[in-house]
């Protein structure tokens, strides 16, 4: 560790130290507001998936139309996350390596996606695409169906997570310089080799980690998701609209159950991004 | 010297040695007007459809105003809470060690990774009258679940990694010199803290608040399952809109989701704008140091 690490503040000098209370005081509110809104609804989750016993807890999650849901789940992620880090870096590049009239607006644009509810975004997509949307007849001519069918849930996942890569990738980008691939450049590389033996290595940690949250979102996605849904049991539902089915129909147990393995995906993804952190601290000169 | 080879790193930027420009410009620009830009622009529009009587029905009606109400002061207490005890987490998270800290830290992160629809039923669950926390409130007759207070709970939730994630940073890049100096002048912690940490902070904690503040007023998943969606009472503007669209309201429902559009622009600009005063602020405060 050196000097200017986060624990080099430690050693703050007693006048720049509070009381020991007053330290104990704030760490306790502090703790208490994260527990009472953080963990206390985690452990909710699992509490109530499990209040009918594991036997209970396992036949909610095999069920059918559970299973279906998680296929449906994996197949947004699955398509929603590739095309996003395609765009994502494509993006990073050409606003970190590049000068264009419009770069602000770019960047601004790109992070549209974060600041619309998801339910305007569900709607959007009904507009373009449902029964009385610009596309509609069209579709319905050719006997294509994008809304109430799995397009256009896949559609609604890829709007929601569309930002994650890039926001990730493009402050790392920018803030190396473009030396070593003009170096590459005059030594002989070609663009394709510059992206793949130069860029991507610098990158690739800032690529997961966009990954990581990208997936996380697009598995979790609900709002959106419901609008253009139409909630077909065991077609058109993810793992999250099924955790509503269930909850409406009282099923708790059921409902907390498949709530329970979004938990753990959770978790997952947060026990990956702080190993990621640690990984990219240690990467780093 | 330095002036010259930034120029010439201009130059040759604009023109491009690195290959790539046109194909990594067109794939994003494709890709964002097809995935963002297309169907935003149906949602606009379709409400020029839309007579101006249409449009004023659609969005001044008593039921849509009652959750333009509750969305705004919903959002606006759930930032609040957020921005006082976000503070204190994000404080206590950059200058004190203490047991379980790391783990702390990592669950500040949760909301954003827990599916909404997950964080709305767990939250009813523990606020609902027969909850781990709901008996002890419903028994001193406050209720959180099925009313207004739920709406904030849960908008609190949401909001929460927001104001600690955006003041973390910068309360590690503060200059202890600052607070050092105050303190040999004679100050004692309580004036650093209101005279030098929080001046310095101001723009940061303004940014944490209104990022919080417009997370919250797009939240639909966790609410819908703790506010028990009455009209004119829980109803908030993301499931109103949803509503209207189940009623064959397509016209209501654009006109409703518009009008957020427009809100959530003019919030995204003020961010915009804060975060620019912030980023100026240090380094005129640099000058007169």
């Amino acid at each position: 560790m050196n000097a200017s690490s986060p624990s080099a503040r430690h050693s703050l000098p007693p006048a720049l130290r509070e009381p020991v209370l007053v330290r104990a005081a704030l760490i306790a509110v502090g703790l208490a507001f994260l527990a009472l809104f953080v963990l206390v609804p985690v452990a909710a989750v699992f509490t109530q998936a499990l209040e009918k016993g594991s036997l209970a807890y396992l036949r909610a999650v095999l069920q059918p139309e559970v299973r279906a849901a998680m296929w449906l789940t994996l197949l947004c992620a699955a398509v929603a996350v590739p095309l996003n880090v395609a765009f994502g870096v494509a993006a990073a590049w050409a606003i970190a390596r590049y000068e264009f009239p419009g770069k602000q607006l770019l960047n601004a644009l790109i992070d549209l996606p974060f600041s619309v509810s998801p339910v305007i975004s569900g709607l959007s997509l009904t507009l373009l695409f449902g029964a009385q949307g610009f596309f509609g007849p069209w579709l319905a001519a050719h006997g294509l169906k994008v809304v109430f069918a799995v397009p256009g849930i896949v559609l609604a996942t890829t709007f929601v997570t569309f930002p994650f890569v890039a926001k990730e990738v493009l402050p790392v980008l920018q803030a190396q310089n473009a030396d070593q691939e003009e170096a590459a450049l005059t030594l002989g590389a070609r663009g394709w080799q510059v992206f793949l033996r130069v860029t991507l290595p610098r990158i690739k940690w800032a690529v997961l980690y966009g990954v990581i949250l990208c997936n996380a979102r697009a598995m979790g996605e609900f709002g959106a998701v419901s609008v253009v849904s139409g909630h077909i049991r065991g077609r058109t539902n993810t793992l999250p609209l099924q955790v509503e089915i269930l909850y409406n129909e009282y099923d708790f147990a059921g409902a907390f159950a498949v709530a329970s393995m979004l938990t753990l995906l959770a978790l997952v993804t947060l026990a990956a991004k702080k190993l990621l952190a640690l990984r990219a601290r240690e990467v780093r000169p | 010297m330095k002036a010259a080879d930034a120029a010439v790193r201009r130059l040759t930027r604009r023109r491009g040695i690195l290959p790539g420009f046109r194909l990594t410009f067109g794939f994003t620009v494709l890709y964002l007007s097809l995935v963002v830009l297309l169907p935003l622009g149906a949602l606009v529009l379709r409400s020029t459809h839309l007579s101006w009587a249409q449009f004023a029905a659609a969005v001044s009606g008593p039921r849509a105003l009652a959750a333009y109400r509750l969305s705004f002061f919903a959002s606006l207490l759930g930032a609040l809470i957020n921005l006082v005890f976000g503070s204190v987490l994000a404080w206590v998270l950059t200058r004190y060690r203490f047991p379980g800290k790391a783990l702390a830290d990592a669950l500040v992160d949760l909301p954003f990774a827990l599916p909404t629809a997950v964080a709305g039923i767990a939250l009813t669950a523990v606020y609902a009258e027969n909850g781990f926390i709901g008996r002890y409130l419903v028994a001193n007759g406050v209720h959180v679940a099925f009313a207004p207070a739920g709406v904030v709970v849960a908008l609190t939730f949401v909001g929460l990694p927001f104001v600690v994630r955006t003041l973390q940073p910068v309360l590690l890049d503060l200059d202890p010199a600052m607070e050092e100096a105050a303190a040999v002048l004679g100050a004692g912690r309580l004036r650093v803290l209101a005279r030098v940490i929080a001046p310095a902070m101001l723009p940061t904690l303004l940014t944490g608040f209104a990022l919080s503040f417009a997370r919250a007023l797009g939240e639909y998943g966790s609410v819908v399952f703790i506010s028990g969606n009455m009209p004119l009472k829980t109803e908030i503007v993301p499931l109103l809109i949803f509503t209207r669209l189940e009623q064959y309201d397509v016209g209501g429902a654009t006109a409703i989701a518009v009008v957020m559009l427009a809100g959530s622009f003019a919030l995204l600009l003020g961010i915009h704008a804060i975060g620019m005063v912030g980023r100026r602020r240090p380094a005129r405060s640099q000058v007169v140091a």
